[in-house]
C-alpha cells in the first residue's frame, strides 16, 4: 500500500511535469496553489484509504461499510454523490448563460429527495443488503431479475462514468494544464485505488471530505459575491440584469421547455431517475437501521438544497463579475476560457485570487474523484454480487471469492471508464447524463417500486416490463433531437421530445402490470403469496441484514 | 420469516396502526410535494411569463422566491416526516417487536 502511494506521487509529479511543457499552448499559468492543495487532498484520501483497507474484511464491509455509517455521515455522502462536478459547474454555468433556467433543473433534482424518503428510504434499508437488486429479487426469480437489474445498473453507471470522465479530462486540462489523456488516466487510477483497497468505507469518507470542501468553497464564494451588494440578493440581481445581454429575461424561465409533454417528461426523469440511480440506492444499505436511513435523507436534502440556493448566487455573481472590466481577462476571442461551465471557476479567481482559485480547482477535482468512486463501487457490486454470486453461483458463492471478483470488477470498470473517456473526448456527451436518468427512471425505478408496493408483481411481469422500459428509453433518446440531430447530424428528429421519460416510464409500468396479471403460472402464485412476508419485513425491518440496533 | 410469525405480526394491532398511519402520512406528504412541483413545472410549460411578474418596482421577479420556496418547503417536509417517523413510528415498531420477540 505504501509503495503504491509513493508510486502514485511520482506518477502524478511526472504527469504535471509533462503538463508543464504544454501550458504555453493553452496560455495558462501553471497554478501552484491548486497543485499543492490537490496533493494535500490526494494524500489525505490515500491515508483514509489505508485506514479503511485495514477495516474492510468481509463482503459487507466492502459493499456497505458493514452498515456502520451514521445517518449524518451518510447524508453528507449522499450529498457528495449528488453534488457532482456536473451540477456544480454545469448548473452555475447554466445560470451564468441563461439565468433562471438553471434553477429549474436544481428544483427538479431536489424534489426527488422527499419522494425517496416517503416512499423508499426505510423500505430499502429494511429489505436490502448490498444492491437494489436484493430488493427487486426478494421474492422473484433471482436469475432474471438480477440480470436485468445488473444490466440497468451497469448501463447507468457506464453512461454516468463516461460523462464524468470526459468532463474531468477537460476540466483538469484547463485547471492544471495537464494533457487530457493523463488527466483521465489519473482519475481512473485514483478511483481504482480508493475502491479496491478501501471499499465503501473509503468511498464514503472521500465523499464526506469532498462534500465539506465543496460546501465551504461555494459558501465562501457566495459570501464574497454578496458582500459587494450589502448582502442584498435584489441588488445582485439588478446588476446582473444590467450586465447580461438577455437583460430582464434572465429573471424568468426561458423557452427551454416549451411544451407540456417535455415539461412533464423532464420532471419525471429528474424525480424518478434519482430514485433509480444504483450508486444512490446503495447508500441506504450503509446505515444500521431505518431510523438512520431516514435521517440521512433529511441531512442530504438540507445540504443539497442549500447548495442549489448558493449556486443561484454564484451564477448571478458570475454574470456580474465576468461581464465587468476585470472579467475581460477570462475571455479568449469573445468566449469564456474553457467554456461556459468554467464560469464558477473563473469567478473564484475574481473574488478570491490565486489561492482560492487553487482551492476551488482542487475541490472540483476531488468532486470528480469522489463521484466516479461511488459509481464504480455500484457497478462492481452489480457484477460481483448480482451476476457472479447470485446468478452464476446461484447464491452459494464463497464470500472471499465474491470479494475477489468485485475487486477485479473495479479494475475492469476503471480501465473501461478510462478507455471510453479517451474515446469520447471529442464526442458530444451532453445526452449521457440525461440518458442515464431516463434508464434509471424507466427500468430500475418501476421494478424496484412495484416490487415493494404491488403484491401481484411476478418475475415475468418485472422482467418483460423492465426490459421494455429500458429499450424504450434508449431507442427514444437515440431517435430524439439530442442524438439523432445533434450527434448523428440528421435534420429532423424521428421522436420529437428531448426527454423520453414520460413514454418510457409508462411503457415500463404498463408492461410490468400486463405481463404480471396475465401470468397464471404456479411460480407467479408463489411469488404473490411471498409478498406478505416481504411486506412485514419492509414495514418493520425484522429479520433485515445489518440492523445493528438490537 | 415463517408464516406463523407473519400471521402474528399482521394480527398485531400496533402493527396495523403503524402501517395505516405511516402509509397515509407518507402518501399525504408525497402528494403535497408532487402537486407543488408539478404546479411549478406546468406553469413553466404553459405560462412562463407568470413567473416573470415583478415584485415592486425593481428587476426582481417572483420566479426566484418561488424556486427558493420549493427547495425550502421540500426540506421542511422531510423534517416533518422524520420527526414523526423516528418517534411515533419507531415506538410502534418497538411495541410490535416486544410482542413477537420470542418468534424473531
Amino acid at each position: 500500500m505504501l509503495r503504491i502511494l509513493a508510486l502514485i506521487s511520482i506518477l502524478a509529479v511526472a504527469m504535471f511535469a509533462a503538463g508543464d511543457a504544454t501550458f504555453e499552448a493553452s496560455k495558462r499559468d501553471i497554478n501552484i496553489p491548486a497543485i499543492v492543495m490537490f496533493f494535500i487532498f490526494i494524500g489525505a484520501t490515500l491515508g483514509i484509504t489505508y485506514w479503511a483497507a485495514s477495516k474492510t474484511k468481509s463482503a459487507s464491509d466492502f459493499y456497505t461499510a458493514g452498515g456502520g455509517i451514521s445517518g449524518f455521515q451518510n447524508g453528507m455522502a449522499i450529498a457528495g454523490d449528488y453534488m457532482s462536478a456536473a451540477s456544480f459547474l454545469g448548473l452555475s454555468g447554466l445560470v451564468y448563460l441563461k439565468g433562471y433556467d438553471g434553477l429549474v433543473y436544481a428544483v427538479g433534482f431536489l424534489v426527488g429527495w422527499p419522494v425517496i424518503l416517503f416512499l423508499m428510504a426505510e423500505k430499502l434499508r429494511n429489505l436490502g443488503k448490498f444492491t437494489f437488486a436484493d430488493i427487486a429479487a426478494f421474492r422473484l426469480g433471482q436469475k432474471e431479475i438480477r440480470t436485468l437489474a445488473a444490466f440497468g445498473s451497469l448501463s447507468v453507471v457506464t453512461l454516468y462514468l463516461i460523462a464524468q470522465m470526459v468532463g474531468s479530462g477537460k476540466l483538469i486540462q484547463v485547471l492544471f494544464g495537464l494533457e487530457y489523456e493523463y488527466a483521465v488516466i489519473l482519475v481512473g487510477v485514483m478511483m481504482i485505488i480508493y475502491v479496491t483497497f478501501g471499499g465503501m468505507l473509503a468511498t464514503t469518507w472521500v465523499q464526506i471530505i469532498k462534500a465539506v470542501l465543496l460546501l465551504s468553497g461555494v459558501t465562501f464564494m457566495a459570501f464574497m459575491v454578496l458582500q459587494q451588494f450589502n448582502f442584498d440578493f435584489t441588488q445582485l440581481a439588478t446588476k446582473a440584469v444590467e450586465t447580461h445581454k438577455l437583460g430582464q429575461d434572465i429573471m424568468e424561465p426561458g423557452g427551454f421547455i416549451s411544451d407540456p409533454i417535455s415539461a412533464i417528461s423532464l420532471g419525471l426523469a429528474l424525480m424518478l431517475g434519482t430514485a433509480g440511480l444504483p450508486h444512490v440506492l446503495m447508500r441506504f444499505f450503509t446505515v444500521g437501521n431505518a431510523k438512520e436511513a431516514r435521517k440521512s435523507v433529511v441531512y442530504a436534502t438540507g445540504f443539497i438544497g442549500y447548495f442549489y440556493l448558493v449556486i443561484a448566487v454564484i451564477g448571478l455573481g458570475a454574470i456580474v463579475f465576468l461581464n465587468s472590466d476585470a472579467g475581460a481577462a477570462y475571455f479568449v476571442d469573445g468566449k469564456l476560457f474553457g467554456g461556459n461551465n468554467m464560469a464558477a471557476i473563473h469567478l473564484s479567481h475574481v473574488v478570491g485570487g490565486d489561492i482560492f482559485l487553487g482551492f476551488i480547482s482542487a475541490v472540483a477535482f476531488a468532486t470528480i474523484l469522489a463521484v466516479v468512486s461511488g459509481l464504480t463501487l455500484a457497478g462492481a457490486s452489480a457484477i460481483s454480487h448480482d451476476i457472479y454470486a447470485n446468478v452464476i453461483c446461484k447464491g452459494k458463492a464463497d464470500e472471499s471469492k465474491e470479494m475477489a471478483v468485485s475487486k477485479r470488477a473495479v479494475i475492469v470498470i476503471g480501465v473501461v471508464g478510462v478507455l471510453l473517456g479517451i474515446a469520447f473526448e471529442h464526442q458530444n456527451i451532453a445526452f449521457m447524463v440525461g440518458l442515464a436518468f431516463a434508464i434509471a427512471a424507466s427500468a430500475n425505478f418501476p421494478i424496484l417500486f412495484l416490487s415493494i408496493y404491488w403484491s401481484k408483481l411476478t418475475t415475468r411481469g418485472a422482467f418483460i416490463g423492465g426490459m421494455l422500459g429500458l429499450i424504450t428509453a434508449v431507442v427514444l433518446v437515440i431517435l430524439g433531437p439530442v442524438v439523432w440531430v445533434s450527434v448523428l447530424g440528421n435534420e429532423t428528429p424521428i421522436f420529437p421530445y428531448k426527454h423520453p421519460a414520460l413514454f418510457s416510464v409508462s411503457v415500463a409500468f404498463i408492461g410490468i402490470w400486463f405481463f404480471s396479471i396475465t401470468d397464471k403460472s404456479q411460480r407467479a402464485k408463489d411469488e404473490i403469496k411471498a409478498f406478505e412476508a416481504q411486506s412485514v419485513r419492509a414495514e418493520t425491518g425484522f429479520g433485515s441484514d445489518g440492523a445493528v440496533d438490537h | 420469516m415463517n408464516d406463523e410469525l407473519v400471521e402474528k405480526i399482521k394480527a398485531n394491532p400496533d402493527y396495523q396502526a403503524l402501517v395505516k398511519k405511516r402509509t397515509s402520512f407518507a402518501l399525504k406528504l408525497g402528494i403535497f410535494v408532487l402537486v407543488m412541483f408539478y404546479a411549478y413545472i406546468l406553469t413553466i410549460a404553459f405560462n412562463p411569463t407568470i413567473l416573470g411578474t415583478r415584485i415592486g418596482e425593481g428587476v426582481m421577479t417572483i420566479a426566484f422566491p418561488v424556486a427558493a420556496a420549493i427547495i425550502i418547503i421540500s426540506f421542511i417536509t422531510t423534517l416533518i416526516y422524520v420527526s414523526r417517523a423516528n418517534n411515533e413510528f419507531e415506538d410502534l415498531t418497538e411495541k410490535v417487536r416486544e410482542d413477537v420477540k420470542d418468534l424473531l
